[in-house]
């Protein structure tokens, strides 16, 4: 198997192109062959920046008419398949649409998924991917077998987006067969939920409040210290299962992952659920009570000791800098 | 309305988890426990069928050597009854497979709404309920955090990268909860005496139609190329706060010039 041809779907929030997915794109034109984008809605408003990142063509199921994009897409995507128009890989970016994606053109095209890719290399004319696990402690390769196209869902920030001399991508409407109910989601309104600072995925500074916090009111030293120092706050698994903070501050496997010049875990032991999300950052700073916490053998500084004690020092401190 | 709730019974996550180093397939041995990720689904289903008027949840499950303890618990919880395949040949099996036997032991209970985690805690590919969804022909909500039934359908408050979308979908239908997307209930000492008089139908693939040559590793279109110990990062420096642990943090700052 060679790598003539590599499918990228490139995820969109109205006609921005997902960050996770300028970075498949990128991964995929060094690969080397044709890289194609497959996307839904008007593809238009996107191909000069798809192009830039190394697709030649820029497919799109069209408007979806107020459905979700899994069925629509997937369809499309399987049609083309079985009509001999197959691709040697489909890269898929780990999001909430991306995932739908993946599961339903697995199903239809009979190939099985290869999820929470953080590498891929070429080998043997196929393609090698990484997994990191146990919470990043050891890297998993794995590989396709059998024929058709292997279908890669990655996860953000594998790798680096890097616009090339590209230009704009060709863009043609794939036809969508009919998806009878399992096209029956509608989606009738889309709420945006404001958050002050940066983004938590961009911001260069993070601060991850967890279970040691003692109580949802103790969030607020997180919110504090992420504001004195610019970031963004975050929050573990445990803490917005307890309903403490909104999921939009999970950063971990099932959350946001995080690549931040510091990365500041108070009160977080250090789940592999958590440490998948962050571990990738350039600085660690862990605060924790129990010096035999997991997090602390990531943690460029430790102090072992109570983050209820220890903040409100560090944010009395920060303040009196200003 | 009858609900099937997706459950996977899984080794302790607190015990340190390991792969077989001949398979590399994660060792899944010793008593199993429902993943806590499933709790959620077990108790929206039951209060999703409650809100519709009555009707039962069902519980399907695959696990090796007939493991019913996981499944214990959430019939304790209240679920009327459970539907585990359990069978040799399913060792290995890789996702796409696992999506095809649930489907067709889902199928059996004639559901109108399928609930599932997100992604399991061990395993966590995140794909398989989609995959079930598109082989039951159902439609399906993934990343549900609020969701009420009425009027034939079921209504979606689902996460996105900017907020949440609202969305509705006919039943029957297949949905996947966020873990806090309801307080899961401790079983009561009734519920724990009525969860050991509950059927647990006891399924291999054979009984489902499926060839077992398509399942388990010899089915498995992927395989394991190595594992290897990651690169570890270099070792920090620890030290025990006596009141002036804040000042580490301010020098560490000042020296990443982040402050």
């Amino acid at each position: 198997m060679a790598l003539d041809k590599i499918w990228v779907v490139v995820d969109r929030t109205g006609d921005k192109v997902a960050a996770g997915s300028l970075e498949l794109l990128s991964k995929a034109r060094d690969l080397g062959g044709t890289v194609e984008g497959i996307t839904w809605g008007d593809a238009a408003p996107l191909a000069a920046e798809v192009g830039a990142h190394g697709a030649s063509a820029l497919h799109t199921a069209g408007d979806l008419g107020g459905g979700l994009p899994g069925p629509a897409v997937a369809a499309a995507a399987a049609a083309q398949v079985a009509a001999g128009n197959t691709p040697d890989a489909i890269l898929v970016p780990q999001s909430y649409d991306g995932r739908d994606i993946a599961g339903r053109l697995s199903a239809r095209i009979d190939r099985p998924v290869l999820t929470n890719v953080v590498g891929l290399e070429a080998s043997d004319g196929g393609l090698v991917t990484e997994h990191g696990i146990f919470g990043g402690t050891e890297i998993l390769k794995a590989r396709f077998a059998g024929d058709g196209p292997g279908i890669y869902v990655i996860r953000a920030k594998s790798f680096a987006a890097e616009p090339g001399d590209g230009g704009p991508a060709a863009v043609d409407t794939w036809d969508v067969p009919a998806l009878g109910a399992e096209g029956g989601a509608t989606v009738l309104a889309s709420h945006v939920e404001e958050s002050e600072g940066p983004k938590l995925d961009e911001a260069a500074v993070v601060v991850s409040g967890g279970r040691g916090l003692g109580s949802a009111d103790g969030y607020k030293l997180i919110e504090e210290l992420a504001k004195l120092l610019g970031g963004a706050a975050g929050a573990s698994r445990a803490i917005v299962d307890a309903g403490w903070v909104p999921y939009s501050h999970q950063v971990g496997q099932t959350g946001k992952t995080v690549k931040p010049t510091v990365y500041i875990a108070a009160g977080i032991s250090g789940a592999t659920q958590h440490m998948v999300g962050m571990k990738s950052a350039k600085n660690i700073i862990a605060v924790n009570k129990d010096a035999e916490a997991p997090i602390f053998s990531i943690a460029d500084l430790g102090i072992v000791g109570d983050v209820n004690k220890v903040l409100p020092k560090l944010i009395e401190a920060l303040q009196q800098r200003r | 309305m009858n609900v099937v709730v997706c459950v996977k019974q899984i080794p302790d996550p607190a015990a340190p988890a390991r792969l077989d180093p001949a398979t590399h397939t994660l060792v899944r041995e010793g008593k199993l426990i429902l993943d806590e990720s499933d709790s959620f689904g077990v108790e929206m289903g039951l209060q999703l069928a409650d809100q519709a008027g009555g009707g039962e949840v069902t519980l399907v499950s695959m696990a090796p050597n007939n493991e019913t303890s996981g499944l214990r618990t959430a019939l304790a919880m209240g679920a009327a009854r459970a539907i585990l395949v359990s069978d040799p040949a399913l060792a290995g099996s890789d996702a796409l497979s696992t999506a095809k036997v649930l489907a067709a032991a889902i199928k059996r209970a004639e559901p109108d709404l399928v609930i599932a985690a997100t992604e399991s805690t061990d395993g966590y590919t995140g794909t398989l309920p989609v995959q079930v969804a598109e082989l039951l022909g159902f439609p399906s909500v993934t990343f549900s955090k609020k969701v009420t039934v009425g009027d034939g359908k079921v209504h979606v408050e689902r996460q996105t990268e900017a907020g949440y979308d609202e969305v509705e979908v006919p039943l029957p239908a297949l949905i996947t909860v966020t873990a806090g997307v309801v307080e899961p209930r401790y079983p009561s000492f009734k519920g724990i005496m009525a969860a050991k008089g509950k059927p647990v139908d006891q399924l291999t693939v054979a009984d489902l139609g499926i060839d077992a040559g398509q399942v388990g590793a010899g089915g498995a279109r992927q395989e394991v190329v190595s594992v290897q110990p990651a690169e570890a990062r270099a070792a920090g420096e620890i030290v025990v706060d006596e009141g002036d642990g804040y000042e580490k943090i301010v020098a560490f700052l000042e020296q990443l010039k982040v402050i």
